[in-house]
C-alpha cells in the first residue's frame, strides 16, 4: 500500500512523465538504458496503482450513494406498478420534455425520435428494477451522479468526468446505442443527444487509436490479457540482440500512443472538455489504464 | 610524512590543494568526469571522461628536505581510450564515456590500468621512457637510411637520456561479451583474472586471454517481460580470489563463491533490509536501488551507496546493515522533482579511507559527505571555486532542511542539482582525497599543522 499525499491528480501526471521518460529513452545516445527504463516502469505501476484505488474507491463511494438513494426514494414511492407500466410504454414525456429533464430511463428507453432498441442496453441486473420504478421521481429531481452504476452496465458506456479533485458527483455521462449509434449524453442532469453524424465521427475517432495501439502492442507485447477488447497479437519474441535493438520499434507509433495516453489523461481531469474529446479521452484512458500492466510490463522488453 | 593511519580517530581538517579543469562555466560534455580512481601506491591517480579520454596524474616525489611541502599531482599521462562507435547490426550507437578504471597491482617499472565503456573493455600500458638509442650505424639520427659504402668505421649504438616521455599503449582488448551495458569492473586478488558486470550477466576474463570469457552470473529471465532487477554493480573480494558481491535494483547485494559452482546464480550470501513500509512512496523502488558497492580494505565489511543512504554491512550478517548513515535526508520530501528532473536517477559512489574508519560519499550542490564510523560523527564539506586559496581549510557546510534557516545554513530549494559530486577517491595511504564536479578535478589534503 502506498503511503503518499500525493492524490491521483499526482498519480495522473506521474504516468504522463514516466511515458515521455520512456519516449525519449529511444533517442537517448548509447541506446535504451535498461536499468532506468526498469525504474520507470516501477513508478508506473505503483502510480496507476494509486490511480485506480482512487477509481474504485469513487465509484464504490458513488455506489454506496446511490444505493442509499434508491432506498430513501423507494420509502416516498408512488404505486410501483403504475411506474413500471410506464417505462414499458416506453413513455418519453419526461424524457422528451422541452425542458430536457435527465431520466436514466430517459436514457436507456427511447427518447423521442430514438429507436426502441435502446432498451436492450437496459441492464437485466438488479438495479433496473429500482431504476425503472424511479423514473418519474427521477425526472423530476435529476440526480447526476445516480445514474452512473446502471450507465456503467450498458457498453461502451464511457464514464464521466473522473476528477477526484472536484466533487465526487458526475457531471456528465455518456450512453451510446449501439443499433442507432446515437450518444446521449447527461450533462449536470440534463440530458443531450447528439446526431448520429458527429458521433460516427467520435466512434471512428476514438477506434483508430485503438487501431494503432493494437499495432504497438503487437510490437511490444506478448500477453494482452489485460486488455480483452483487442484480439490476440502475434506474440513477440525477444532475444538478447532485440533488446537493444530499436528497428521494430516505431517512433510514429510511440509519439501516437504518447499523445493517446496525455489525452486521455487530460480528458478525465478537464471538467470542460468537449463530448468528442471526452469520447476519446474517456475511451483511451479507459484502455490506456487497462493495458497499461501490459505496457509496463512491455518496457522492459527494450 | 604518512599519517600512518590513514585518517579517523582525531578530527581531520581538510584543506584545498589542487584543482584540475577549466573553469569555465560552460561545460563541455565530452569533460565530464565519470570515474576517478588511486592506484594501488597512491601515487597516480587516473579519471576518466565522458569523451573517452583518460587522464592520468602523478603525485611529484616529496621534497624531504621540506616536510611542509605537499605533494601535487601533475598531469602524468592523456589519451584516447575509447571511441564513439556505431553497432550497424543493432543501429546502436556506443558511448566512448569511460564507465570504470580500475589499476592493476604494479609487477615491473610499467603500470597497467583496465579502462571499459559500455561494451568494451581495455587494458592499458603506461611506460616510460627516458632514454633513447643514439648511435646507430646504418642509420642517421633523424631516421634516413644512411649510404653503405659511405660508412669507414663501426661504433656500438648507446642509450642517451632524453625528457620523460610516458607512453600509453593499449595492450589488449575484451570486446564482444556484453550485450548489456557495462557498469562495473572489478581485478581480482590473484592478479590474473577480472570481472565484467552489465545489467544482467557477469563475466570472468583472463588478463591474457581476449577472445573469450566465462560467464558467470546471468539474471536474465527467460521472458524479459519477467524482469524485475538488474545489476548495478560488482566487485571481488580483496583477499579472497575466489569471492565477490554484486548488487541490485532492488537493494539486495549477493555475495558468491566461485568454488561452489562454475555459474554462481544461486548466492552464497544474500544481504538484504527489509523495507520500512511507512516510508513507501512512488519511488521507493527508485531510491532503494544500490548504485555502487565497496569492500573494505580488510575485507570484513562492505558498504554499498542508495539513492539517500550509506550502509555499512558485516559480511557476517545478511539481514541488516551494521551502520546506516544518511547523506541527504533532506531530499525525501522533493523525490517527485528529483524524479522530474532525472536526478533521481543519478548514480553515486563512495569509497574508504585507507584504515577503514571514514568513509566518503558525494551530494549535490558540490557537496560531499565524510562519515567517520568511529567517532559516529559526520561533516558536509563543498567542493568550490571559492575556496581554492592554497592550504585553505573547509568548512563544514549545513543544509537547512525546514523551519528558520540559521546562518551559514543553505536551503534546500537553494541547493544546485546539476553540481553534483558522483565520483569520489581515497588515497590509499594518506589523507589525500581527490573529488570529482561535473568536469573538475579538486585534490583536498589533510592540514598539516
Amino acid at each position: 500500500m502506498i503511503n503518499t499525499m500525493e492524490c491521483a491528480v499526482d498519480a495522473q501526471s506521474l504516468i504522463s512523465i514516466s511515458l515521455r521518460k520512456i519516449h525519449n529513452s529511444r533517442t537517448q545516445r548509447g541506446g535504451i538504458k535498461l536499468h532506468k527504463n526498469l525504474l520507470v516502469s516501477y513508478v508506473l505501476r505503483n502510480a496507476r496503482q494509486v490511480y485506480m484505488n482512487e477509481k474504485y474507491a469513487e465509484i464504490y463511494r458513488m455506489q454506496q450513494y446511490e444505493e442509499v438513494m434508491t432506498v430513501c426514494n423507494e420509502i416516498q414511492e408512488l404505486n410501483p406498478l403504475d411506474l413500471v407500466e410506464d417505462c414499458e410504454e416506453q413513455t418519453a414525456d419526461c424524457c422528451g420534455s422541452a425542458n430536457e429533464s435527465a431520466s436514466l430511463c430517459g436514457a436507456l428507453l427511447p427518447v423521442s425520435h430514438q429507436a426502441p432498441s435502446v432498451q436492450h442496453l437496459q441492464p437485466s441486473s438488479a438495479c433496473s428494477v429500482p431504476l425503472a420504478l424511479q423514473s418519474e421521481e427521477v425526472c423530476k429531481a435529476p440526480e447526476p451522479s445516480f445514474y452512473r452504476s446502471c450507465c456503467a452496465e450498458a457498453y461502451p458506456v464511457s464514464n464521466c468526468d473522473f476528477s477526484p479533485v472536484n466533487s465526487m458527483h458526475c457531471n456528465k455521462t455518456t450512453v451510446l446505442d449501439l443499433d442507432t449509434h446515437v450518444v446521449t449524453t447527461v450533462e449536470n442532469g440534463y440530458l443531450h443527444q447528439d446526431c448520429c453524424a458527429s458521433l460516427q465521427q467520435c466512434c471512428q475517432g476514438a477506434q483508430s487509436p485503438a487501431k494503432k495501439r493494437k499495432l504497438d502492442f503487437g510490437y511490444y507485447v506478448s500477453e494482452i490479457e489485460e486488455v480483452p477488447d483487442f484480439t490476440p497479437c502475434k506474440r513477440a519474441k525477444f532475444e538478447d540482440s532485440s533488446y537493444a535493438s530499436t528497428e521494430p520499434l516505431d517512433t510514429s507509433n510511440i509519439s501516437n500512443l504518447i499523445s493517446i495516453f496525455g489525452s486521455g489523461f487530460s480528458g478525465l481531469v478537464s471538467r470542460q472538455a468537449d463530448l468528442e474529446q471526452a469520447l476519446n479521452g474517456q475511451f483511451c484512458s479507459k484502455q490506456a489504464l487497462a493495458s497499461l500492466g501490459a505496457w509496463t510490463r512491455a518496457i522492459v522488453a527494450f | 610524512m604518512v599519517s600512518g593511519a590513514g585518517g579517523g580517530g582525531n578530527d581531520v581538517q581538510w584543506c584545498f590543494s589542487q584543482v584540475k579543469g577549466a573553469i569555465d562555466d560552460d561545460v563541455a560534455e565530452a569533460d565530464i568526469i565519470s570515474t576517478v580512481e588511486f592506484n594501488h601506491s597512491g601515487e597516480l591517480l587516473a579519471t576518466g571522461d565522458k569523451g573517452g579520454r583518460v587522464v592520468i596524474f602523478q603525485q611529484e616525489t616529496e621534497n624531504k628536505s621540506q616536510p611542509q611541502c605537499r605533494s601535487e599531482y601533475n598531469v602524468y599521462s592523456t589519451f584516447q581510450s575509447h571511441e564513439p562507435e556505431f553497432d550497424y547490426l543493432k543501429s546502436l550507437e556506443i558511448e566512448e564515456k569511460i564507465n570504470k578504471i580500475r589499476w592493476l597491482p604494479q609487477k615491473n617499472a610499467a603500470q597497467f590500468l583496465l579502462s571499459t565503456n559500455d561494451k568494451t573493455i581495455k587494458l592499458w600500458k603506461i611506460s616510460e621512457r627516458d632514454k633513447r638509442p643514439e648511435g646507430y650505424n646504418l642509420k642517421e639520427e633523424d631516421g634516413r637510411y644512411r649510404d653503405a659504402t659511405t660508412i669507414t668505421t663501426l661504433r656500438v649504438p648507446v642509450f642517451r637520456p632524453m625528457d620523460l616521455m610516458v607512453e600509453a599503449s593499449p595492450r589488449r582488448v575484451f570486446a564482444n561479451a556484453h550485450t548489456y551495458h557495462i557498469n562495473s569492473i572489478s581485478v581480482n586478488s590473484d592478479n590474473e583474472t577480472y570481472l565484467s558486470a552489465d545489467d544482467l550477466r557477469i563475466n570472468l576474463w583472463h588478463l591474457e586471454i581476449t577472445d573469450r570469457s566465462f560467464n558467470i552470473v546471468d539474471i536474465k529471465p527467460a521472458n524479459m517481460e519477467e524482469l524485475t532487477e538488474v545489476i548495478t554493480a560488482a566487485e571481488f573480494h580483496p583477499h579472497q580470489c575466489n569471492t565477490f558481491v554484486y548488487s541490485s535494483s532492488k537493494g539486495t547485494i549477493r555475495l558468491c563463491d566461485m568454488r561452489a559452482s562454475a555459474l554462481c546464480d544461486k548466492h552464497s550470501k544474500l544481504f538484504e533490509e527489509p523495507e520500512d513500509p511507512s516510508n513507501r512512496s512512488f519511488f521507493s523502488e527508485i531510491i532503494s536501488s544500490i548504485s555502487d558497492v565497496k569492500f573494505s580494505h580488510n575485507g570484513r565489511y562492505m558498504m554499498t551507496r542508495d539513492y539517500l543512504s550509506v550502509k555499512i554491512w558485516d559480511l557476517n550478517m545478511e539481514n541488516r546493515p551494521v551502520e546506516t548513515y544518511q547523506v541527504h535526508e533532506y531530499l525525501r520530501s522533493k523525490l517527485c522533482s528529483l524524479y522530474e528532473n532525472d536526478c533521481i536517477f543519478d548514480k553515486f559512489e563512495c569509497c574508504w579511507n585507507g584504515n577503514d574508519s571514514v568513509v566518503m560519499t558525494g551530494s549535490y550542490n558540490n557537496f560531499f559527505r565524510m562519515l567517520d564510523r568511529t567517532q559516529r560523527r559526520d561533516v558536509t564539506l563543498e567542493a568550490s571555486r571559492e575556496s581554492c586559496k592554497p592550504r585553505q581549510v573547509l568548512k563544514p557546510r549545513r543544509v537547512c532542511a525546514g523551519g528558520k534557516r540559521k546562518k551559514d545554513e543553505i536551503s534546500v530549494d537553494s541547493l544546485d542539482f546539476n553540481k553534483k559530486i558522483l565520483h569520489t577517491a581515497w588515497h590509499p595511504q594518506e589523507n589525500i582525497i581527490a573529488v570529482a564536479t561535473t568536469n573538475n578535478l579538486y585534490i583536498f589534503q589533510e592540514k598539516v599543522n
